[in-house]
Order: structure tokens, then C-alpha cells, then sequence
């Protein structure tokens, strides 16, 4: 599938990534989670890197996308995705190795999976999609859910009280020392998914040096359980979920925060910025 | 390879470095901590892998990984841990791929105690995990087949695509005997991974290592799949032991440490003149369902013995299906059945089948 400008007839301007199979997928419109893909399929390509790669599904709504990227793929029980992924990275060193996870998975059943793995500094690379929901399940609260946001189980929205704030995942895992990469991004706009695609790149590098644990967040949209039409989904989440989520950079290997913030390829000019500023420098690990 | 002293925990660590294992996911817990402990030097220094899991949960599911990475693969664990494992379990069932578990029994519920037990026998045997899966159990009963059944277990897991269980207890992971390890086997080189194995997808379509099937005819087919696969095992892997049933009329039916207890006892009860033997099954699944089955016609009772309220005995039963008596003996909670408990039990079990078939013979 090519897509040529008329002015420059040979030139390619789209081509579907090779990286991706062509099923179908069954995310609803609107849903990010194609994006999401998308630019992972697509930085796999660029790094000519689709036979080396082995991916890990989690359970979710993308729990199949072990279907939709073609390259090795496992899929792993619910949360447990890092777990599975070490284990396949420590017998296969050379592979580059990734999981994709949900905010349910990663950030609530698997929360102690995710925090090891980024303690031994496993050197895998985490997209975890942040929809402030369980999608799949249709629409209860997950620890990332804001404050106010009312779910199927919780209909009279989410309190303090009770059941507390959203749960910052990349703020909490930039302390970790064995983290050498932690960045949020957000899929809401162009300029955005240019960014996140940007950051997912750097991550897959830093895992091919041999840094350590490598983790991009990515705000998604999910309108189906939010009840928001696509482009108001999208609006929500700049709207509602940058200010509770900062966009930045929480953690960069050490030689790109000495070379400053533009010298790497580390996206840290990202909106909502607060939180550049609280970048940790990362320890090389591994190297 | 010479006989030496080996603690059991020690011996089957060492005995799956040398049948190949190339990735040790563990969590302390006694009393099979030594096990882990010698993997943490002997890995490294062999430079294969070897991680302690924040885990037992972590730890099967890096298991999972690794065998799907396609190559051998194991974690061992008690209770506590094995029950954190269980939904790990039904994965590595669901995908077909192999890996090995040693659980060192202890007594329970719950925390329960560190002695040895055979409390597990339900939950490995029938399978604690969700879904229609089975695994391979082996019950060794001496630190020799231990080692033996830790090698085996590695070629049955790969054979057949499946988790295979070392079901050993506490006295077996503690003792110190003497016993024969294997040579050291060639590990698989990168290229001699398994076709469906997860190593990159170079001049093929990917592979996929997952165990769902949304759809439920494609599940019922796996279902059926695996169904067959298990058939197939049944009828080609079971393994059990017969000592001095020839001429018996009372039969012991024990597993692991507790067979080992119960020939001691038999030896005392036969030079008492007590016609008294035992059947041992070594493969807890597949069970010798058939060879159970023939022995009720050559004897007049049979005795179960477990460290246990009673898990196997229900097996007897439903396999004996009353046609001879069938007793229970049981000590649990991390106490061991002495040897003159068994023969008492056997004595009684004796004496009612002679009453049984005086009164046979008189009516
Ligand atoms: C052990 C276990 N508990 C619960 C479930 C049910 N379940 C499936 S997906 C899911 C939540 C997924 O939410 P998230 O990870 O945020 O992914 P999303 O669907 O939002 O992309 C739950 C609770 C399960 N499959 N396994
Ligand atoms: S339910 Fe939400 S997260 Fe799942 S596919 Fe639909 S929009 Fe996406
Ligand atoms: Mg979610």
C-alpha cells in the first residue's frame, strides 16, 4: 500500500511498515492503540531490526497484538509481560526485545513485575499505554484512572478517598537506578505522535547499547469507555490527562543530559515540560 | 561418574546444570533454598542464566520466557511458591512449551511448616491451575532418583511439549546420600532452538507462543489437541515399581520418601510372615492406572500410605473401584509415618484379609 505524491510520482510518502501483518485490527475508532503500533512497527523498520525482535503481549485490549506486528511474539498471563520478556532477553541477548502494556496490567497486577525488571536494569524496552482505564474488560478504574473520572466501577467517580490519586509509573520508576530511559510522551496530536515516535526510537537504542531498562509512556485515548466521540477522546487527554501525567523526560543516559537537552535524541522538549526539568541522570549499565 | 555424598536439593540442582539447563528462575524458600543457592554460582560460572525473581509468580512467568526463547528452562519452589505458580502453569500449558518444576513438599495449608510433606500431591497431580491441562509428575524416593528424574524430566518436557514435575519432599531435599551424577551434556547451540522457539523471525513466518483462542471451536480443537497429546503420553511414559508383591495378599500403595518407609516396614512385616508388598508409582501422572487395576486380582487388600490426609488415595479407590479393600495411613502436617506405624497398619490390614477370606472359604 504506497501512497505517491503527484508532484514527485515515484516518491513514497507512505508505505505501510513491514513489520506489521495485514489483519485487521479490532481497536475501536478513535483508539490510539493503532498509532501506537504503528510507530513501533515502523521505528523496527527504520533499525532494520524485524528479524531480531521478539515482542510480549499483555492482556488488554492489545492482547493481540502479538497478531498484528510480524515479527516473534509471546504473550504473557496479566501483568507478568516483563517477567516473560526477561526471560526470553536473558537467553537471547541479541534479540531486541519489547512489551506492550496496558495501565491495568502494567501499573496495577504487574506492578512488582515492572519495578524488578527496571531493578536488575533489564535491558528490555517497555511501551506501556496509558488509557486511565481497562479497556478490555469495559471501562473500571485503573490506578491511572484521574481523580473525578467516572468508571463502571467507579460511577461516582474516582476519590481520593478511598481509592486515591493516579498512580505516576514513570515518575516512580526514573528512581529506580536500573532505569536508564523513562520518558512520557502522548498521542493527541501530530506533533505529539512525531515526538513519541522520536522517544520510541531512543529507547530501542539504548536497549541496543546495552544501558538497561528502557520505558516510553504513552497517553492513549480509548472514546469507547471514556464515551467520547474520537476527536473529543483526543482533546481529553491534552485537556485532562497532560496535567496529571506531565509530558517529559523523567530519566536519559547520562551523556545526553551532560550533552544538554537537544544533543541527544532524546525528545525532552516535549509539551507540558514541567517535568523535564526533574530529569534523574541515568547510569550506564551494562555497557 | 563416582558415587558421592549429595544433599538432595544440591544433587538435583546440579543434575539439571548437567542435563542441559541453560536458565534458573527461583525464589528462596525452604526447604528447597540449597537448590537455588548452588544454581546462583554454578550458572554464572558456566555462563548460563540465573535470576532471583522478586517471585515465585515473576519467577515461572521468566520460565515461561525462557522456554519460549526454546531452551531448557526451570524453577524450583514449596507450596507457597508452587501455589503462586499456578496460573504460570496453566500458560505454559496452554503454549506448549516445555519446562521443569521441582516442588520440594513441605506442610501446610497455608504457611504451614517446613517439614516434609506430601501435601502437593492434588495440586501437581490434578492441576492447581485453570483449564483442562496436565503435567508429567515424577516421585522420586531416594537422592539417586532425584538426580535421575530431574534429567528425565528435562528429555520428557522437550518430547512432549510440556511441564513436567519433580514432586520430591522435604526429607529428599535435605538428605545427604550417596548417589551417582549424570555426565554433563551438551548444551543446544542458538541454532538448534525448536522450529516454533521465539529467536527472531529470520527467513520465516514469526512464531507465535501464546495460549489464547477467542473463538470457542478453536479452543475445543486445541482442547481436543492436547487431549491427544496426553493420551499418547499415558500410554508410553508410565512408570512405577513393584517390591515383594509376589505371593502378597496386602499391597502398600506409596509415592516418594513414604514407599521408601513403607519397605522397611515391609521387610519387618514378611519376616513376621506376613504376605505384604508394595506398589510404588513413580509417575504420579501419567498414573499406572492399568498395572493398579491387574494387581487387585492378585491381592486381597491394599493399604495407601501418604504423608497427607489422603490425595492419592483417591486415585486407589477410583481405580480399585472396590473390588478389594482399600485402608488409608496418613501423617500430615510436616510429620513423617514412622516404619513400626506402617507395619501396625499392615498387621491389621493382614489380619482382616485372612478374616475376610476365612470367611470366604466357610460360607
Ligand atoms: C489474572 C487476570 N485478572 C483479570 C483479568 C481480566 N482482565 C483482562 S484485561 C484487563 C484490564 C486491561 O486493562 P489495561 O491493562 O489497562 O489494558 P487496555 O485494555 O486498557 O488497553 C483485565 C482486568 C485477566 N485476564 N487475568
Ligand atoms: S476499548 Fe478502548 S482501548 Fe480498547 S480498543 Fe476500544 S478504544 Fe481502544
Ligand atoms: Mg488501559
Amino acid at each position: 500500500m504506497t501512497v505517491v505524491a503527484p508532484e514527485h510520482a515515484m516518491t513514497p510518502v507512505y508505505e505501510f511498515p513491514d513489520s506489521l501483518t495485514s489483519v485487521p485490527t479490532h481497536y475501536c475508532p478513535g483508539c490510539t492503540h493503532g498509532i501506537a503500533h504503528r510507530l513501533i512497527a515502523e521505528v523496527i523498520d527504520e533499525l532494520a531490526a524485524k528479524e531480531r525482535t521478539i515482542g510480549v503481549a499483555s492482556v488488554g485490549c492489545s492482547v493481540f497484538a502479538c497478531r498484528y506486528f510480524d515479527v516473534d511474539f509471546g504473550q504473557a498471563p496479566h501483568g507478568r509481560a516483563p517477567a516473560m520478556a526477561t526471560g526470553i532477553k536473558r537467553v537471547a541477548p541479541e534479540a531486541l526485545v519489547f512489551t506492550y502494556q496496558g495501565d491495568g496490567d502494567l501499573a496495577s497486577i504487574g506492578a512488582a513485575e515492572i519495578l524488578h525488571a527496571a531493578v536488575r536494569g533489564e535491558n528490555i524496552t517497555v511501551f506501556f499505554i496509558n488509557n486511565a482505564i481497562y479497556g478490555m474488560t469495559g471501562g473500571q478504574m485503573a490506578p491511572t484512572t484521574l481523580v473525578g473520572q467516572k468508571t463502571a466501577s467507579s460511577p461516582a467517580g474516582r476519590s481520593l478517598v478511598g481509592q486515591g490519586a493516579p498512580l505516576r509509573v514513570s515518575e516512580l520508576l526514573a528512581q529506580v537506578d536500573g532505569a536508564a530511559f523513562v520518558v512520557r510522551r502522548s498521542l493527541h496530536d501530530v506533533v505529539q505522535i512525531r515526538r513519541a515516535k522520536k522517544a520510541i526510537r531512543r529507547a530501542f537504542e539504548v536497549q541496543e547499547q546495552g544501558l538497561g531498562f528502557s520505558m516510553v509512556e504513552l497517553l492513549s485515548s480509548c472514546p469507547t469507555n471514556w464515551g467520547l466521540k474520537p476527536d473529543a477522546a483526543l482533546d481529553f487527554i491534552r485537556d485532562e490527562m497532560v496535567p496529571a501525567f506531565p509530558l517529559g523526560d523523567f530519566k536519559v543516559p547520562e551523556a545526553e543530559t551532560a550533552g544538554a537537552a537537544g544533543a541527544g535524541t532524546a525528545d525532552s522538549s516535549a509539551a507540558g515540560a514541567d517535568a523535564a526539568g526533574s530529569a534523574v541522570a541515568g547510569r550506564a549499565r551494562r555497557g | 561418574m563416582a558415587r558421592e555424598l549429595l544433599k538432595g536439593n544440591v544433587a538435583f540442582a546440579e543434575a539439571a546444570v548437567r542435563a542441559g539447563c541453560e536458565a534458573y528462575f527461583g525464589y528462596p524458600i525452604t526447604p528447597q533454598t540449597e537448590a537455588l543457592e548452588h544454581l546462583s554460582t554454578r550458572m554464572p560460572e558456566l555462563g548460563r542464566t540465573f535470576v532471583q525473581a522478586e517471585s515465585e509468580v515473576a519467577a515461572i512467568n521468566m520460565v515461561y520466557g525462557a522456554a519460549a526463547a526454546g531452551v531448557r528452562t526451570m524453577t524450583s519452589s514449596s507450596g507457597p511458591g508452587t501455589s503462586l505458580m499456578m496460573e504460570g502453569l496453566s500458560y505454559l500449558a496452554g503454549s506448549e512449551v516445555p519446562a521443569v518444576v521441582v516442588d520440594v513438599m513441605r506442610g501446610g495449608p497455608g504457611l504451614g511448616n517446613i517439614a516434609p510433606a506430601q501435601s502437593d500431591y492434588l495440586q501437581m497431580v490434578k492441576g492447581g491451575g485453570h483449564g483442562d491441562y496436565r503435567q508429567i509428575v515424577l516421585a522420586p524416593s531416594t537422592v539417586q532418583e532425584l538426580i535421575d528424574h530431574t534429567v528425565l524430566a528435562f528429555d520428557l518436557a522437550d518430547r512432549y511439549r510440556i511441564v513436567t514435575v519433580v514432586l520430591a519432599d522435604g526429607s529428599l531435599g535435605q538428605m545427604m546420600e550417596g548417589a551417582e551424577l549424570p555426565p554433563m551434556r551438551h548444551l543446544r547451540l542458538p541454532g538448534e532452538r525448536p522450529a516454533w522457539a521465539l529467536t527472531g523471525a529470520i527467513m520465516r513466518e514469526p512464531n507465535l507462543v501464546s495460549s489464547i483462542h477467542l473463538d470457542p471451536d478453536e479452543e475445543e480443537a486445541f482442547n481436543r489437541h492436547l487431549q491427544a497429546k496426553y493420551a499418547e503420553i499415558a500410554a508410553a511414559e508410565v512408570r512405577f515399581e513393584e517390591y515383594r508383591l509376589e505371593g502378597a495378599r496386602v499391597a502398600v500403595v506409596a509415592f516418594g520418601t513414604t514407599a521408601r518407609l513403607a519397605k522397611t516396614a515391609i521387610t519387618a512385616a514378611r519376616a513376621e510372615g506376613l504376605a505384604v508388598g508394595l506398589f510404588r508409582p513413580i509417575t504420579l501422572w501419567p498414573y499406572p492406572e492399568v498395572q493398579l487395576r491387574a494387581l487387585v486380582k492378585r491381592v486381597d487388600a491394599m493399604l495407601v500410605v501418604e504423608m497427607n490426609t489422603g490425595q492419592m488415595v483417591e486415585d486407589v479407590q477410583r481405580i480399585v473401584a472396590e473390588r478389594v479393600p482399600v485402608r488409608f495411613f496418613g501423617r500430615t502436617g510436616g510429620v513423617m509415618p514412622m516404619p513400626e506405624e506402617i507395619l501396625e497398619e499392615l498387621r491389621r490390614s493382614a489380619h482382616e484379609a485372612e478374616a475376610a477370606h476365612q470367611e470366604e472359604v466357610s460360607a
